[in-house]
């Protein structure tokens, strides 16, 4: 660095740069010149993310960060950039200043894409929305879409190429990399082995074809813990030996069955899925029909608690239930039920044949492929398939069994035959098989690279390490669950000197070009009769590549004979990725660790999940702390301390906290992996501990029990904090919070509620009736029918408003910031909840807001259009408004929770939503912000602002259009319309309240012939 | 003030114990004060309470320094400790002005020997409540927010909450309770100014006696003020807690939504003062030899407001449950019949009924009305049944409300706990300093007590 500042003439600039071509985005002159002081100059600028504030800070950290915010800032403040900035002297055309951008791009989970538009500030992506136009998104994402805007702007993600752990340069790596790679490509790719994601990438997919065309003694592995093994597997016994991909249409299905998958909240299409499935489901006025949904699964999720009837099962149990369902249609062996389980059955056979080419049985991932292979005989026997259900041969680029391909590289390392080993995107140290012994067999490995966004397990193994770019840097393209491409297009230059897998493959290849053409000449090869400039940008633009959806294929059921595995015990533990951070890659990602997971509640762990009867019998109900029968006084004991079962498989064994969830089955214990991380930032692992937050499932998961495994289990001494934001139990007296019934409740009573028959609140008021100024009243609907408490909206929510994380420790005392949170009642019994409801509650901008009249600075306030408003620079934080908040939905501020400091996420934020400080209230806005964007455009163009013209956040992201948001005061839109539903209504409306936010109440079209 | 005292009419114990002179009852009282040596029990005690006082500086520093967080709030229950301990200093500053102006104006001359301090006491008491919605918002440095003073912007308190509503009664109440105590004191103080021998002191006394020289158109101005003050605090009695009680009352939460919080809240204001004031009274009593000054019938008198107000009380206690059954209100039940009784924080609830109704019939007993030192731990279960009283209306009822799906639990930290010993000793700390340089009961007053005040009336100094 020293001889750089001195020899600063332009010809030693200028040989630099010749160097670096193959460089494909920068960000500024000093990058190119000289990368190492441009590192530490970024790794200045980007230091590590504060620790969360905590009660036990002491002298030292206080003074540490103090003066490191202080000196922030400094620079933050006066400090004008090094580089000669020059003014805009003409506005680039499309660029207005305060005015977003929206770009299409699309991200990929498990190799499946869900196209996106992508907000941008002034060149800064701040907020993920759903392609409307791309049919997996259809305009809604998951939770995973909405929190990747956090993971660009990561400050703890890899941010130098290291070698041996030490910070190094890309060149050295190239060197490194073409030394160790010239005298193997020349044996013809012998020894090199390159482990990858599964790919549905056409362009990495032909790339690879290109790899192995000209080093055909190389190997290819694909490896993910939750990939899709066993449906590849299940296509191919179904279908004589040949993969086939399988997409289903729910909108045009009546009845549908679905043995342990969670396809309306995680998976291919389940986005899709969500949209398509609930769109039979709308109870309106006078509805007397809707589909209907069997679910059979082991944990209870999104989708079986969506279910009209939901059997709870141990995962051997389903596949027994498989086979008798299979032989109640005669296409398989047939199996032995027990009375629930076959009158079960019998109700929901008679359905299926009744709704013959108009149902769909769909099966998890996680199923063996017999159950996969069954499936596709009775849809194929039920003739579902070219009406409901779609198969067509896998045009993915080589489909791989990743079980097996992981099983012959660990068996080639360890045999030595590796001498060069890519990883790219995978982290299999913390995720392969227990029993694969990768770890031992990569430490054979003379040459070891990854590629992966966090320096992580895997990474701090391998002699290089090189960071991988973000989805919104890096150019590309994926399918979606039909086969439909998208582009994937960057919105910004890498933020930390990544490097996306086409570049690197490119290299491998010796292929020169950039990736941006690198795509672009892939997809012009596949288009050579079209004006491609014209298409390109319409690509681009749509954010779908027109015409490439998979063309459904008659494909003959060929069934062999199959077996059950015979697999069962008294204790099965079943292996599920986590609803927060999957398999582990979304670990350090703050907003999903604190998102409260569907159904348990929790917040930053995993635990080993059981039913009340089986913790009751190994003796962790009653002092030892969960509830159970008798002690469900003691809920505040159990909210704090899990007590620890140990769990064995095998010769391994685990400790983990155990945590009840109604509607589980007895004998089963479901563990989500993805926790107990190493290595991989510091949300992942915290500095404190060292060691990610709940228990690493991966240590019992073995080749062969990928899916579930046969356990014994045990109490054990010692307990564990789990944050959990809300606890369950039965409704404790007559309240009515939720309004639901069975469709022939519906028809009967359309208000699903006997009480309330007086007159609406608001009506009963001595004061005049509140008057909009402007004639916009705005209010919002929830149908929570349709609401299948996947989260979306939360995290939607807190991507566009700005909303902190507080930490678990935090969380433990009841400080989350969400601003809506999704309520989950239940109806029934503890063990099979007869019904579970969701119920997304957000501020509901009372009318008569009690809030209002008790601030005494005035900090709340109503709008003339009914919103709730809070002021936040007016706000002292008394807090007496969320006390007498009936909805308890106003959240305190209760330290520093906003990070200040650190200046990668400033760029993330939404510039139209103030941050807030220390020591304010802060609560859902209405997404205010979006109603003045449409306010302006509006009145620019003198007109009325439309109907559906503004989306609030959480209802742009939410999969079944559960949300609605728009003008009360106009009856023919669409929120008006369905507040005059008959079931609709409002939650505490005997409060007075008169809350502009009102609720449908939830039906489920039971089956008269099932009991509960 | 000037009437002979009531012995003719009925056979009472003595306000005063016989034998006293104006000259004995001058020495005596002001002794305590103009003593040269300060008393070895005085240095114990103020070290102690000073070193609490030091625990709550650096409670504040903290809480200052991080935020509300480093208390055990959340959100459902947004109060706690804070405002637990504001009601209850409010509530034990309240004896104060009944003793003052109420008996004052209805004439009960055995409030002189006990008002200089009972009014005292309620100064720090206020002091001390004050500090708690001071320190508990969010952003205390902009707490003058809730002033309604002119600025550029035009903005003003929110009229309709009942917290600015506080600010005005709180403030009102300190500043008359300051007024009533200052021109009380002025008579003593011009006695204190002729008496010592320490110039300092003849100069300190001296500037706060105001140029006092006790001529008959000083003590007619005198007594037309006091009488005037007096009628200014009367109101402040029941106001001050009736608005500290809108505070619950005019919200929307189950517990807090009561319409006779306001009666019910001033009866405890009146019942927790009068059981400090015997907390304070019996041992100081003790200490300064003051039994003449302080008799059994002081002592017995404030047992039996504290009887009176206590049954007050309880019958508030029970009628609020009967509420919750006959209104048939689901939230109003759940929490009367099941969270308050039965949920976690049962064991505030019950000791609470202890504390406030089972404990304190015993008053009913002349034997533990006129036992000092079993009226004394008497009075102490009062002050801890009066503070779990706020304790469980503000925490229980915000724990568990309305919907399940958000109830929360509420675990008090060690800044709280430092906070809330820290004012206690904040408490003692300013009635050491009290009895150290002011006289603690009013001499001028004690003199008029005497039969010779009758008699030799004009002859007065």
């Amino acid at each position: 660095m020293a001889e750089n500042n001195k020899n600063l003439d332009l010809d030693t600039f200028r040989n630099r740069f010749d160097q670096k071509v193959e460089r494909t985005h920068w960000m500024s002159l000093h990058e190119l010149a000289d990368e190492e002081s441009f590192f530490a100059s970024v790794s200045e600028e980007f230091p590590q993310q504060a620790v969360p504030l905590q009660d036990g800070v002491d002298r030292r950290d206080f003074v540490k960060l103090m003066s490191s915010s202080l000196a922030l800032a400094g620079l933050a403040a006066c400090t004008v950039p090094p580089e000669k900035i020059v003014p805009y002297v003409r506005q680039p055309e499309d660029i207005v200043p305060g005015r977003p951008q929206f770009f299409a791009t699309a991200m990929t989970l498990g190799g499946v894409a869900t196209g996106l538009l992508v907000e941008s500030h002034m060149g800064r992506p701040t907020k993920i929305e759903g392609n409307p136009d791309h049919p997996g998104s259809m305009g809604a994402t998951d939770v995973f879409a909405q929190a990747s805007i956090l993971g660009l702007y990561d400050p703890d993600r890899a941010q130098t190429v290291r070698h041996l752990g030490n910070i190094t340069t890309w060149t050295n790596f190239l060197g490194a990399l073409g030394a160790e790679l010239k005298p193997l490509k020349d044996a013809g790719g012998e020894g090199v082995a390159i482990l990858t994601e599964p790919v549905t990438s056409p362009t990495l997919g032909s790339q690879m074809k290109a790899i192995l065309a000209a080093m055909p003694k190389a190997q290819w592995h694909q490896w993910e813990p939750h990939g899709r093994d066993n449906v590849l597997e299940g296509s191919r016994l179904a279908f004589g030996g040949s993969f086939a991909s399988t997409w289903y249409a729910f909108d045009k299905a009546d009845v549908v069955v679905s043995l342990d998958s969670d396809f309306l909240a995680s998976g291919p299409g389940s986005v899709r899925y969500a949209r398509d499935f609930m769109s039979k489901r709308r109870i309106r006025r006078g509805t007397t029909a809707a589909n209907r949904f069997y679910a059979v699964e082991t944990m209870p999720t999104p989708t079986g608690t969506s279910a009209d009837h939901r059997l709870p099962l141990k995962p051997s149990d389903i596949e027994s239930f498989a086979f008798a369902l299979a032989g109640a249609f005669g296409v398989g062996p047939g199996a032995k039920l027990d009375a629930a389980g076959d009158a079960f059955l019998k109700a929901m056979v008679k359905d299926l044949e009744a709704a013959r080419g108009r149902s769909i049985v769909i099966v998890g991932n996680d199923q063996p492929a017999s159950v996969h292979a069954l499936a596709h005989a009775i849809n194929a026997a039920l003739g579902n398939v070219g009406t409901t259900v779609f198969n067509s041969d896998a045009p993915d680029a080589v489909p791989a069994i990743g079980r097996e391909s992981l099983r012959q590289l660990v068996a080639d390392m360890a045999a030595g035959k590796v001498k060069l080993l890519l990883m790219v995107g995978v982290n299999p140290v913390f995720d392969a098989p227990a029993d694969s012994g990768f770890t031992a067999a990569l430490d054979k490995v003379p040459f070891r690279a990854s590629l992966s966004m966090y320096y992580d397990e895997t990474g701090e193994r391998c002699h290089w390490h090189v960071p991988q770019t973000h989805y919104l840097e890096s150019w590309g393209d994926a399918r979606a669950f039909d086969g439909t491409a998208a582009i994937v297009q960057p919105l910004i230059a890498p933020l930390y000197n990544g490097r996306d897998p086409i570049e690197l493959f490119a290299i491998l290849a010796d292929d020169a070009n950039l990736p941006y053409d690198i795509v672009r000449n892939y997809w012009k090869s596949q288009r050579p009769a079209i004006v491609f400039e014209t298409a390109w940008n319409k690509w681009l633009r749509d954010g779908v590549i027109d015409g490439t959806a998979y063309v459904p294929k008659p494909m003959t059921v060929a069934l062999g004979a199959i077996a059950p595995s015979m697999r069962s015990g008294d204790y099965e533990i079943s292996f599920r990725p986590d609803p927060a951070v999957w398999d582990g890659r979304f670990a350090n990602n703050g907003w999903l660790q604190e998102m409260p997971k569907p159904i348990t509640k929790l917040t930053w762990d995993n635990a080993a999940l059981m039913s009340p009867a089986t913790a009751t019998k190994l003796g962790l109900v009653g002092d030892r702390g969960l509830p159970g029968e008798g002690n469900e006084r003691n809920l505040h004991l159990w909210s704090r301390r899990a007590p620890m079962v140990e769990i064995k498989v095998d010769n391994r064994s685990l400790k983990a906290a155990a945590w009840v969830v109604p509607g589980h089955p007895d004998g089963a214990i479901t563990l989500h992996t993805g926790y107990g991380r190493t290595r991989g930032g510091s949300v992942a692992t915290p500095k404190e501990t060292a060691k990610g937050g709940g228990f690493n499932a991966y240590t019992l998961r073995t080749f062969d029990g990928l899916g579930y495994a046969v356990a014994t289990v045990a109490m054990t001494s010692g307990d564990y904090q789990l944050a959990c934001t809300q606890l369950h139990h039965v409704m404790p007296d007559e309240r009515e919070i939720v309004r639901s019934g069975t469709l022939e409740d519906f028809v009967k009573n359309p208000a699903l509620s006997a009480a309330h028959e007086g007159p609406h609140s608001g009506e009963m008021s001595l004061y005049p009736k509140w008057e909009s100024e402007t004639g916009y009243a705005w209010g919002l609907a929830v149908d929570t029918t349709v609401c299948t408490g996947c989260n979306g909206c939360v995290i939607a929510c807190h991507a566009e408003n700005n909303i902190a994380i507080v930490g678990k420790p935090q969380v433990l005392v009841g400080r989350e910031l969400h601003w809506m949170r999704i309520d989950t009642y239940y109806k029934g019994g503890v063990s099979s909840p007869a019904m579970t409801v969701n119920q997304p509650l957000m501020c509901q901008h009372c009318e008569n807001a009690p809030c209002e009249p008790v601030c005494p600075v005035e900090a709340t306030s109503h709008s003339t259009e009914g919103i709730n408003e809070m002021t936040y620079n007016r706000c002292v934080g008394t807090r007496y408004c969320a006390n007498n908040c009936p909805y308890k939905v106003r959240r305190f501020n209760y330290f520093q929770f906003s990070d200040w400091d650190t200046e990668s996420l400033k760029l993330m934020r939404n510039p139209d939503v103030t941050v807030r400080s220390r020591g304010v209230m802060e609560k859902c806005s209405m997404c205010v912000q979006r109603i003045n964007a449409a306010r302006i455009d509006a009145e620019r163009e003198g007109r009325r602002i439309r109907d559906g013209e503004i989306r609030t956040a959480c209802q742009a992201a939410c999969p079944t259009q559960a949300i609605v948001f728009g003008d009360v005061a106009d009856p023919n839109s669409l929120v008006s319309k369905l507040k005059a539903e008959p079931h609709s209504y409002r939650v505490l409306e005997e409060v007075n309240t008169n809350p502009r936010t009102s609720y449908l109440g939830a039906v489920r079209n039971k089956n008269k012939e099932i009991a509960g | 003030m000037s009437e002979p005292s009531s012995q003719s009419r009925f056979i009472k114990p003595p306000v005063i114990a016989p034998g006293h002179s104006f000259g004995s009852i001058t020495d005596k009282i002001s002794s305590i004060v103009l003593r040269k040596d300060t008393p070895k029990g005085w240095i114990l005690g103020f070290g102690i309470a000073f070193l609490f006082v030091m625990g709550m500086l650096y409670a504040i520093g903290w809480l200052l320094l991080w935020g509300v967080g480093v208390w055990g709030l959340n959100n459902p229950v947004g109060w706690g400790f804070d405002i637990t301990n504001f009601v209850w200093w409010v509530g034990i500053g309240h004896a104060g002005t009944l003793i003052s102006a109420i008996l004052l104006l209805l004439k009960q001359e055995w409030r002189t020997s006990i008002n200089r301090f009972a009014e005292a006491m309620t100064l720090f008491a206020v002091a001390c409540a004050g500090m708690f919605p001071a320190l508990h918002t969010g952003r205390p440095w902009f707490d003058y927010w809730l002033m309604p003073y002119p600025n550029t912007m035009g903005l003003w308190p929110q009229f309709r909450s009942p917290l600015v509503w506080d600010v005005f009664a709180i403030s009102t109440y300190g500043t008359v309770s300051f007024l009533f105590w200052y021109v009380g004191l002025i008579p003593d103080l011009a006695t204190l100014r002729d008496r010592t021998e320490h110039k300092g002191l003849k100069l300190v006394y001296g500037l706060m006696a105001m140029g006092w020289r006790g001529s008959a158109k000083h003590w007619f101005r005198y007594e037309t003020a006091y009488l005037l003050l007096a009628g200014l605090a009367t109101p402040l009695v029941v106001s001050v807690h009736t608005v500290v009680s809108f505070d619950f009352a005019t919200s929307v939460i189950p517990g807090w939504h009561t319409t006779f919080f306001p009666p019910y809240f001033v009866a405890g204001a009146i019942f927790s003062g009068f059981a400090m004031v015997l907390t304070l009274a019996i041992p100081i009593r003790k200490a300064y030899g003051l039994e003449d000054f302080i008799t059994m019938r002081h002592i017995e008198n404030m047992a039996k407001v504290m009887l009176a107000t206590g049954l007050i009380v309880a019958y508030a206690y029970v009628m609020e449950v009967f509420f919750a059954w006959y209104s048939g209100n689901t939230y109003e039940k759940f929490l009367s019949f099941d969270t308050r009784p039965n949920g976690p924080f049962w064991w505030a609830f019950w000791a609470l009924w202890t504390c406030n109704i089972a404990i304190p019939q015993l008053l009913w007993f002349k034997k533990f009305r006129t036992t000092p030192w079993i009226l004394w731990i008497l009075s102490i279960i009062v002050n801890i049944g009066m503070w779990l009283e706020r304790f469980v209306i503000i925490v229980t009822s915000l724990h568990r409300d309305y919907l399940p799906s958000s109830w929360g639990m509420y675990d008090p930290t060690k800044y709280e706990y430092m906070l809330f010993f820290g004012t206690i000793g904040l408490f003692v700390a300013l009635l050491f300093l009290f009895i150290r340089s002011l006289p603690l009961i009013s001499i001028f007053e004690m003199r008029t007590l005497l039969p010779e005040a009758s008699v030799h009336h004009n002859e007065e100094h």
